[in-house]
């Protein structure tokens, strides 16, 4: 894979589609419980005693896919202003605090979902808790820190898209696939939103989201069950539920035909990427497609065996990087995506055609017994793998909690996974690869001493 | 495909940490150093091979063939034993096993992750034995390869924070190996013969160490050990680099399109094992390895919002790594940046930390240990370290009572001893 911004992107989603099957392959997976206080609050407890840590997430049902245009981005920065104190505890407080305790902590903001986490030693899970409480009901947003972080923000922005090509491309690129869904919109935001943006939107958004019935705790790690429900109930216990806005079902009109775009930015390389409207998850019983979908993906992208590499970068040469990528666990729309970079001497147009020419191959001659069974395998050694991970397990809970699903699902996600067939992979190669749903973008590489002498590309700031 | 954006600066990860973790130490009939931790509550290994065979290797004649650790530790999987590259990838595919590598200044790395069930773990081990012991390089890959790196190169040459990095280690490493990078002329000079030289040079067993963590018991570790030591080729045990000499002050300016300017600032600094480590620890906790908490983030992010993310690092190698403090800021602002840099620096070396500062950093790294080494991945890494540094056994153990004893003054002394301004270089790219 490239270090490109969207492959990493796309390495974590795979920390989520992985996670799709969760503990119980093999091995003796740590107990899950789960408790509901008064106030709605949930909190979810997986015991893993094999290290004196352990980590503390609160993720809130409020991301990207919330927001209303002309505030794009306000999801994100809420979650830095999260950071700016309460009346307890002052601006950047928090940290410092966490960092006393030996902790490490961040925060990240998602299409569907606000998440916070704190790694600490065992010891610490009272004050942390205590921190996480005390911002979930009592922030104090204010113009004057507002109007510093803003600031950061913005640098963010150009640093995570503006100066990175395939971001870029990612961005508009989704802008173009999804015309009414909220997904056309970046995580980030626009940076006309930002510059525009008051605290007043980030405070609306506060009031709005962060209740305690619109969030849950997960906890993993050297506890007690039954301790950190006694905590949770103490720190937690006294916030008060509030009514959540209404949420509005948001499909995307019918796609009536293939969409493309072109980029322009400096770079040596294009870059190509492909993305198809597919189903998601939403009966962990009775749907098989997703499963299929997840199966197709790790088939031509799973391991340094599986086809895309295989055919295209090593066979044909026509790649000098490619993937695939598809997550079924997701609030709004699905896309299955493939990406990657001409190989020296080829075009873009040759790296589409031999794309299709792989999701072809499938469709036409379907996938061979075996290659299935060492995609399953990958997915069984990677339930193992996972475990080793105190984080990896919490985003795992969090992100099927995150969703509409449930811990409890996981498992069940992970027998389906392994029970798709060949001719299943194959009837979805047939059925959603089609045009009508396709978008596919272009990284038009621009010399640098060109793209120096055009026009600034943002507003009034620069 | 789910976007995740991290909203903040993920925190640097403390140099290692925690007690308790009992490290087995011995070498092999072939020579090989071997560092052991079993971890037996999941049914899964790790295994890390590193060779004295990094870049700084590969930097000879003036880089003529920069590129070449790169590529040798690239292509050992491209077929070894009577496989190809894709009968390898498929094996290891069928037993669930990842193979992974990586090459730094010093060493050239290869690991595996397999599960530590018998047939699985067999069949991925002798996989990793014979792509140690018996790589062919194939031409055809080679040539792949080849192309595929100069193609990368180019698209880096293109990209603001690889352009620094490129510049940055040239400037601070002038006519040193550390400092040497490949590029596409020295990419395309590597040939086979290249390959196979370096290789048999290199990836001998007096030049590795095996990190093993996981689901085994010390008696099959040792036969994991000598099996995958044994037919390494017959190499030199490792010779010293040659010295680094400082770099005189200078600044350096990059024209660049991008809509932030990227700076690095920094000079050579201590080799792993230096007596100054653990001042320069705790005092760089302080000063911008501290994440959200340190001087540089609350000058230039919290106070300003001149910045995302601004940090300062250092890495001992074999001989002296490098210190780097770096950010990005939109590129009118890029003076300013600097400004507020230089000051925050300048003042942290003529006064060393605060009381507070000093014990809030200690807090962090002692107290903070245990989440350094609370999987066998983070093991595997840590202990890695200490036997390719030959740092002692007791390295974890003793780490908490070495920050503890740590005083200001030995902070501001390591750092006046390591930190010379007239020798900073600093690299500026699209800065107006």
């Amino acid at each position: 894979m490239t270090q490109s911004s969207f492959s990493v992107v796309i390495r974590l989603a795979a920390i989520i589609a992985v996670s799709v099957g969760a503990a119980a392959a093999s091995g003796q997976p740590g107990p899950i419980f789960e408790r509901t206080l008064a106030n709605g609050l949930r909190v979810i407890v997986k015991e893993d005693r094999r290290a004196p840590t352990v980590v503390h997430m609160v993720w809130y049902r409020a991301g990207s896919i919330d927001e209303m245009d002309g505030t794009s981005g306000v999801a994100h920065v809420l979650e830095h202003m999260m950071f700016k104190g309460t009346g307890k505890v002052g601006p950047g407080e928090f940290s410092k605090r966490v960092a006393a305790l030996g902790g490490r902590e961040n925060a990240f903001t998602s299409l569907d979902y606000t998440a916070y986490f704190q790694l600490v030693p065992e010891h610490a899970l009272p004050q942390v808790m205590a921190l996480e409480a005390d911002r979930m009901a009592n922030l104090r947003l204010d113009a004057k820190e507002f109007a510093q972080e803003i600031k950061v923000i913005m640098e963010e922005r150009r640093m995570r898209t503006d100066d990175n090509p395939q971001a870029l491309v990612n961005e508009r690129m989704q802008s173009v696939a999804f015309q009414e869904h909220p997904y056309r919109r970046p995580v980030i935001g626009w940076m006309s939103d930002l510059e525009h943006m008051s605290y007043r939107d980030a405070q609306d958004w506060y009031r709005r989201w962060y209740a305690p019935n619109n969030a849950y705790v997960v906890v993993v790690g050297d506890v007690d069950h039954a301790a950190v429900f006694r905590l949770a109930e103490k720190y937690y216990g006294a916030i008060e539920r509030r009514a959540l806005p209404e949420r509005r079902p948001l499909a995307e009109p019918k796609q009536l035909g293939i969409k493309r775009l072109e980029v322009e930015a400096a770079a040596k390389l294009p870059y190509l990427e492909m993305a198809w409207k597919v189903p998601k998850l939403q009966d962990v019983d009775s749907d098989r497609e997703p499963y299929a979908l997840e199966m197709l993906s790790a088939l031509l992208d799973g391991q340094d065996a599986a086809r895309l590499s295989k055919d295209l970068v090593r066979g044909q040469k026509v790649a000098q990087s490619v993937g695939a990528g598809y997550d079924s666990m997701l609030r709004g729309e699905a896309q299955f995506v493939l990406d990657g970079q001409p190989a020296e001497g080829k075009t873009v147009a040759d790296l589409e055609a031999a794309l299709r020419s792989e999701i072809a191959r499938i469709q036409e001659e379907g996938v061979s017994e075996g290659e299935l069974a060492r995609a399953k395998t990958q997915t069984l050694a990677a339930q193992i793998y996972k475990r080793d991970s105190m984080m990896g397990q919490a985003m795992e809970i969090g992100a099927a909690e995150a969703v509409g699903l449930s811990w409890r699902d996981i498992d069940t996600m992970q027998d389906k996974l392994r029970s798709v067939t060949a001719a299943e992979v194959q009837a979805v190669a047939r059925k959603y690869f089609k045009d009508d749903t396709l978008t596919v973008a272009v990284l038009d590489p621009q010399p640098l001493a060109a793209a120096a002498a055009k026009p600034p590309m943002k507003g009034p700031l620069r | 495909m789910k976007k995740l954006l991290f909203g903040m600066f993920c925190l640097l990860a403390a140099e290692m940490a925690q007690a308790g973790v009992a490290i087995e130490h011995w070498t092999t009939p072939s020579g090989a150093r071997v560092y052991f931790v079993a971890s037996r509550s999941l049914p899964m290994l790790d295994v890390q091979i590193d060779f004295s065979a990094g870049n700084a290797y590969a930097a000879v004649d003036g880089g003529r063939l920069a590129g070449l650790a790169e590529l040798t530790n690239e292509l050992l999987d491209a077929g070894a034993a009577g496989l190809d590259e894709e009968q390898i990838a498929a094996r290891l595919g069928d037993v669930g096993a990842r193979l992974s590598s990586f090459v730094d200044a010093d060493r050239a790395s290869v690991s595996l992750r397999s599960m530590s069930a018998k047939t699985e773990l067999d069949a991925a081990l002798d996989l990793l034995r014979a792509i140690l012991a018996t790589p062919t390089f194939p031409a055809a890959a080679l040539e792949r390869e080849k192309a595929r790196s100069i193609a990368s190169i180019q698209e880096a040459e293109t990209r603001p924070e690889q352009i620094v990095a490129r510049r940055f280690a040239e400037a601070i490493y002038p006519g040193h190996p550390y400092g040497v990078q490949a590029t596409a002329e020295s990419v395309g000079r590597i040939g086979r013969e290249d390959l196979r030289a370096f290789w048999r040079a290199h990836y001998g067993a007096r030049r590795a160490v095996l990190t093993i963590v996981g689901d085994v018991s010390r008696a099959e570790a040792e036969i994991i050990a000598a099996r995958l030591s044994d037919a390494l080729p017959d190499a030199p045990p490792d010779a010293p680099l040659p010295a680094v000499t400082l770099p005189a002050r200078q600044t350096i300016r990059v024209a660049h399109p991008a809509t932030q300017a990227h700076i690095d600032i920094g000079l050579p600094f201590i080799r792993r094992g230096d007596k100054d480590f653990f001042p320069l620890l705790v005092g760089n906790y302080v000063l911008g390895g501290g994440g959200f908490v340190s001087r540089l983030m609350n000058e230039v992010r919290e106070k300003r919002g001149l910045a995302y993310g601004v940090y300062s690092h250092f890495s001992p190698r074999k001989l002296e790594g490098p210190f780097q403090i770096g950010l990005q800021t939109k590129r009118s602002q890029a003076a300013e940046a600097l400004g507020v840099v230089s000051a925050t620096l300048a003042k942290f070396l003529e006064q060393g930390p605060t009381t507070s500062e000093l014990k809030a950093a200690k807090q962090n790294l002692i107290d903070g240990q245990a989440l350094s080494l609370d999987s066998n991945a983070k093991l595997l890494r840590t202990v890695a370290l200490i036997g390719f540094y030959h740092l002692p056994l007791n390295y974890l153990d003793d780490f908490p009572r070495r920050v503890a004893g740590v005083t200001a003054a030995q902070v501001r002394e390591a750092f006046a001893r390591h930190v010379d301004p007239e020798h900073l270089v600093t690299v500026v790219l699209a800065g107006d």
